[in-house]
């Protein structure tokens, strides 16, 4: 029942926030901030006292095991449940969905002042169907919480968005992600269809069961293409290029929370349903499927890089970023050792965190200058107390600095992915160079230079620097003793690295070339 | 409990004081918590060398975590003292300690020297973590850590944009030097399942026979990071822009330890480099090409500074070319010198340019010998080092082992280049002591030269000037057991008296050449390079070979070609246009929906007619 309550706290807190509305604009802020700490604290509740080392212990047994599970029947007559099911990945997705939801709130504090009430109800309930989505482990389910979290948050984009220059409205921007995602959303769902009646046609009754459509026996071909129905979805959601459109209008017309919210969890749950779905669903396609999937991960950390050396919107700038990270994570996922799949996760955490910093940094200087455009910026380090400061420390996170989480994600995806594919690693490291360029490009437009004003402009207030010392400590813990994190995750890795069927690591060690 | 981790905290909780302090501090406390620091740390690594050298050099190892453990991959957070990472120590520390002393009278007045003792005291504690890290993995965040403060520094002068772009520069060409050190790690761990230093020397020999490929790209690849870090051709462009930042900068990052960590890399990874003797040569070639090349740089430039960056990167050349001939102790010896006798340059240097008024073109000096007499003797004993004045200096002892070195291994065309470059480094040193100090004041800035007070400026110079002469010398770093004994060594014969006599024959005639063209027939030269192609010759060696605009066609340009051109997104312009083609095919078909019955009706009598033709005609 726990599990069932970690969905719905969040969309009845959005309730009463939008009907606290009437007394006041305060008053839905603090029942926000509460709900997402309450959120928050069951999940740590759950982390502390939860067993995540299940499976781990040479449990080889087909059956999926989970730490904790919910279900009830939904539609009896097509095997649809709702069934909720947590293993250490989802936990540690949830837990940061609950940390990014209690900033997306503070972040928003002054940036939001129209229909505050109806503002956060949007808010949280993306965050509701994000934890759905973590959750749901009927296919059905899962489908609905995917298609759920879109709406409140085309309406983020459309109601609180920023209209950008050249004919970039905050509408056009939600309609483009709606139509993006829901498309291929619908994918999807033909996928999920086809994988129920295969099923269908060879037990005779329907089931939307993950356990039981994992044991599904697929033809080669048939496989392929359900696989393909799920990709599409995820890519487009990861983004992967060339589906990455979306993200960069998404990115700049959404309002600070709706940033966060976007790169910090709404982008996971594509690598989730990538690591939950695609690979346990399809081992043998995805296995064949991989060196495509790596071939776009290269891509899209090149083809992000150069295109975000090329922004002048700060804001445009950090979404390119993080398709060049996404891409990182295609090729962990799609390498399978369990050394680049934890990788993966410490890189989803992290990207979570730096991102979700430099959006905050990048939306509070928009408050005090009231431009996104980095011509107009330069100089400002002398200018604006700290800010530049936690600038620095994220923009070195985003490049991969070694102390930082988001080094050690990359390098476990790299050192990981190199005995499986070496040339995919040795060009991928070549977009570190990359990273450190945009990323000091960033620093050098915006803080370096000659100042483009007089004067001080406003420091952060605690509630900013809380804030952001609160991501940087994150940041430099995970990225000096991430054991914590790994330890949690590491029973769902060796599952999907098992159902993948990767060949193991160690193996290959001591033999040369691979 | 050893002392040992002291060592970097006590700069790290330095650099942490002063980032959280949020303006509490004032500029004297904030000097203060940053000196005070790095004075700490030196009284640790004292203590910590003493206990080490008197427990007769064992070796000793911490570990304070496991950083990360995933299968067999588990490096630590852990610190391993022999005698290389004591002599490392010790000149960062030491050498560091009084550069962190000397910026307290340097940068006085100086807006934002918060920021600066927050930088510097990170870059000691990243240096030391460089140094003494047990594994490649914790080595490598400390070697991308120093690249992030020498970027932080060298933009420190933020308002103008040069020097970011400058910083910007060090810091891409170094990455890229970094990433192929990061590829060799994944192979070395690939191949040899650990990150682990002491175990990689213990394995690498086992799995791998000499001349093994995997050795060849494995040394390849971390002679790269090395090449970057210690700006060494083709690398090496970064170093003389880096001098944009302040001269205590210079001094710590730019000369006496950042750029060496490539000596200190390939030194440290020794038995890999022994399996590839190929690989091993072209790091002595490479550091003999660099010398000379930087070599004839340095003569052409008239920044005190930019001579003093080419002639590091020269001198840094010297090590590489000991590390090619399998000379690492002498490379290291050399490492410790030219940290003493370079770091004494930069201050001095620094100590002419703030007396006159950050001044610090050659051809706007002159005649300053009376006024700034320490700076004066700095430079006269530094110098002298550099140039290897014979027996007196510390810098003769350590250059003349490379040079014995290199012929006793049988490489007599690197000990060639090794004298070659002995008589540039003479010309090029009494070129700038003669420019800056002789003659007369060519400037108002020189003329009104305030000299330096204080022990913050005095004794920084008066210490490393001592450490420059032959006392410097008498340090032998601890490195038996560590490196392996070379050849040089062990052949005590007329040979090594011969050579040193030519060495320092090479170097004391490199002095009176000089002397004699900058001094007594200076209008001739001046004369000699107005036009010609001496001048085409000057300038070449001035803009330093050309590298740099080779470099701007080659990548730069093209680079940013590709960015432009990219910047409009074309993939979701492609995917945009199923976007386009529906809103056409709504203009087509709205344009039909006119409301006009006749209209309708005729439309739907053509359909029809239409499918029963289509339908009667298959029918047949």
């Amino acid at each position: 029942m726990t599990l069932f309550w970690l969905i719905l706290i969040p969309f009845i807190g959005g309730l009463l926030c939008w009907q606290a509305e009437r007394f006041g604009d305060l008053l839905p802020r603090w029942i926000a901030l509460a709900t997402m700490l309450i959120e928050l604290a069951i999940t740590l509740g759950l982390w502390f006292h939860g067993d995540y080392h299940l499976a781990n212990a040479g449990m080889a047994s087909d059956s999926v095991r989970w730490s904790m599970e919910w279900r009830v029947a939904w539609i009896p007559r097509f095997g649809i449940e709702v069934h909720l099911a947590l293993d250490g990945l989802s936990l540690v997705l949830i837990a940061l969905t609950g940390f990014l939801g209690v900033l997306a709130v503070l972040c928003s504090w002054h940036e939001i002042v129209r229909r505050v009430g109806f503002f956060h109800l949007n808010l949280l309930w993306i965050l509701g169907g994000v934890v759905g989505v973590f959750l749901a482990i009927d296919l059905f389910l899962f489908f609905f919480f995917w298609e759920m979290m879109l709406v409140p948050m085309y309406f983020l984009i459309a109601l609180w968005g920023h209209s950008g220059s050249e004919g970039r409205t905050r509408i056009r921007a939600a309609t483009k992600f709606f139509i993006y995602t829901q498309a291929s959303g619908l994918v999807m769902l033909v996928s999920i269809l086809g994988l129920v009646f295969a099923h269908h046609a060879n037990t005779g009754e329907y089931s939307f069961a993950y356990a039981t459509l994992m044991q599904t026996p697929l033809s080669e071909s048939t496989a392929m293409w359900l696989m393909l129905g799920f990709f599409v979805a995820f890519a487009v959601k990861l983004p992967v290029v060339p589906v990455h459109g979306w993200l960069p209008d998404a990115h700049a017309q959404a309002p600070t929370a709706g940033s966060v919210d976007l790169a910090g969890i709404l982008l996971k749950t594509a690598a989730y349903g990538m690591l939950r779905f695609a690979l346990p669903l399809f081992p043998e396609a995805s296995q064949a499927f991989a060196p495509v999937a790596m071939t776009l991960g290269v891509i899209g950390i090149f083809y992000g890089a150069l295109l975000a050396c090329g922004q002048q919107d700060i804001k445009r700038l950090i979404a390119y970023t993080s398709i060049a990270h996404m891409g990182f994570v295609l090729i962990g996922i799609y390498a399978g050792t369990p050394l680049a799949l934890q990788g993966v996760v410490l890189m989803m955490v992290a990207h979570a965190f730096s991102a979700a910093g430099l959006f905050i940094l990048s939306g509070q200087l928009y408050e005090r200058l009231h431009t996104r455009d980095m011509r107009e910026m330069g100089g400002l380090w002398g200018r604006l107390g700290s800010l530049p400061g936690f600038s620095l420390c994220f923009v070195a996170a985003s490049l991969g600095m070694p102390g930082t989480a988001n080094f050690l994600g990359e390098f476990l995806i790299l050192f990981g992915s190199f005995p499986v594919a070496p040339w995919v690693v040795v060009i991928a490291s070549v977009g570190l160079v990359l990273a450190a360029i945009y990323s000091l490009l960033l620093m050098q437009r915006v803080y370096f230079g000659p100042p483009q004003g007089e004067g001080m402009l406003a420091d952060l207030d605690h509630r900013e620097y809380v804030m952001l010392l609160t991501l940087l400590v994150l940041v430099l813990l995970f990225g000096l003793y991430p054991q914590p994190l790994l330890d949690t995750t590491a029973a769902a890795m060796g599952e999907v690295q098992r159902l993948f069927g990767a060949v193991p690591q160690s193996t290959t060690l001591l033999t040369g070339m691979p | 409990m050893s002392l040992l981790p002291l060592t970097f905290l006590l700069p790290l909780a330095g650099t942490l004081i002063l980032a959280l302090s949020r303006g509490r501090l004032d500029a004297r406390a904030c000097t203060r918590v940053g000196v005070t620091s790095v004075g700490l740390a030196v009284l640790v690594s004292l203590w910590v060398g003493w206990r080490f050298l008197a427990a007769g050099g064992q070796g000793l190892g911490i570990t304070l975590w496991t950083w990360v453990t995933v299968g067999d991959f588990r490096p630590t957070i852990g610190l391993a003292l022999d005698g290389l990472s004591l002599t490392m120590v010790g000149i960062i520390t030491g050498v560091g300690f009084l550069i962190h002393l000397f910026a307290a009278w340097y940068m006085q007045g100086e807006a934002g020297v918060r920021r600066f003792y927050a930088y510097m005291n990170l870059f000691v504690a990243s240096m030391l973590l460089l140094v003494l890290g047990d594994n490649l993995l914790l080595l490598y965040l400390g070697w991308e850590g120093v690249g992030l403060c020498s970027y932080l520094l060298i933009g420190y002068y933020y308002r103008t944009a040069a020097n970011g772009w400058a910083a910007f520069k060090a810091f891409i060409v170094t990455r890229l030097g970094d990433v192929f050190l990061a590829i060799g790690l994944f192979l070395l761990f690939r191949e040899l399942g650990t990150l682990d230093i002491t175990e990689i020397l213990a394995r690498a020999p086992e799995v791998w026979a000499e001349g093994a490929w995997q050795a060849q790209l494995a040394s390849l690849l971390i002679l790269g990071g090395a090449l970057g870090k210690s700006a060494q051709l083709p690398l090496h462009t970064w170093l003389a822009d880096a001098m944009a930042g302040p001269t205590p900068v210079s001094a710590l990052i730019h000369a006496a330890t950042m750029v060496t960590a490539g000596v200190y890399l390939i030194a440290r990874l020794h038995g890999i480099f022994e399996l590839a003797p190929a690989v091993l040569t072209l790091v002595g070639v490479i550091g003999a090409l660099t010398l000379l090349m930087a070599g004839f740089a340095a003569l052409a430039q008239t920044d005190i500074k930019r001579v003093l960056a080419y002639s590091t990167m020269s001198q840094i050349g010297y090590m590489f070319l000991a590390l090619g001939v399998g000379a690492y102790q002498a490379a290291i010896f050399h490492l410790m010198t030219h940290a003493f006798f370079k770091a004494l340059l930069f201050l001095s240097a620094g100590a002419v340019i703030v007396s006159c008024h950050h001044e610090q073109d050659m051809r706007r000096l002159g005649g300053l010998w009376r006024r700034l007499p320490l700076a004066y003797a700095g430079f006269v004993i530094g110098g002298a080092a550099l140039a290897a004045l014979p027996l007196v200096t510390a810098g003769y002892y350590s250059k003349d082992e490379i040079l014995w070195e290199a012929l006793a291994a049988g490489h007599g065309g690197l000990m060639l280049a090794g004298l070659i470059g002995a008589l540039l480094t003479s010309l090029y040193t009494l070129r700038l002591i003669i420019a800056t100090f002789h003659g007369e004041m060519k400037s108002d800035n020189a003329r009104h030269a305030e000299p330096g007070r204080g022990p913050a400026h005095g004794l920084p110079l008066l210490v490393l000037a001592v450490l420059s002469t032959f006392l410097g010398a008498w340090i032998h770093p601890p490195l038996a057991g560590v490196l392996p004994a070379s050849g040089g060594a062990e052949v005590h014969g007329v040979g090594h008296g011969v050579l040193a006599s030519v060495a320092a024959l090479v170097s004391l005639g490199g002095l009176v050449i000089a002397a004699w063209l900058f001094l007594w027939r200076r209008r001739w030269l001046a004369e000699r390079v107005a036009g010609g192609w001496e001048a085409r010759l000057w300038r070449f060696w001035h803009q330093a070979w050309g590298f740099d605009i080779a470099y701007d066609r080659l990548f730069v340009r093209p680079y940013r070609g590709l960015v432009r051109v990219l910047r409009s997104d074309f993939l979701d312009r492609l995917l945009l246009l199923a976007g386009w083609l529906s809103w056409v095919l709504h203009r087509g078909l709205s344009g039909t929906q006119t409301g006009k019955l006749r209209l309708y009706a005729g439309t739907m009598v053509a359909g029809m007619t239409l499918v029963l033709m289509v339908l009667v005609l298959r029918g047949l």
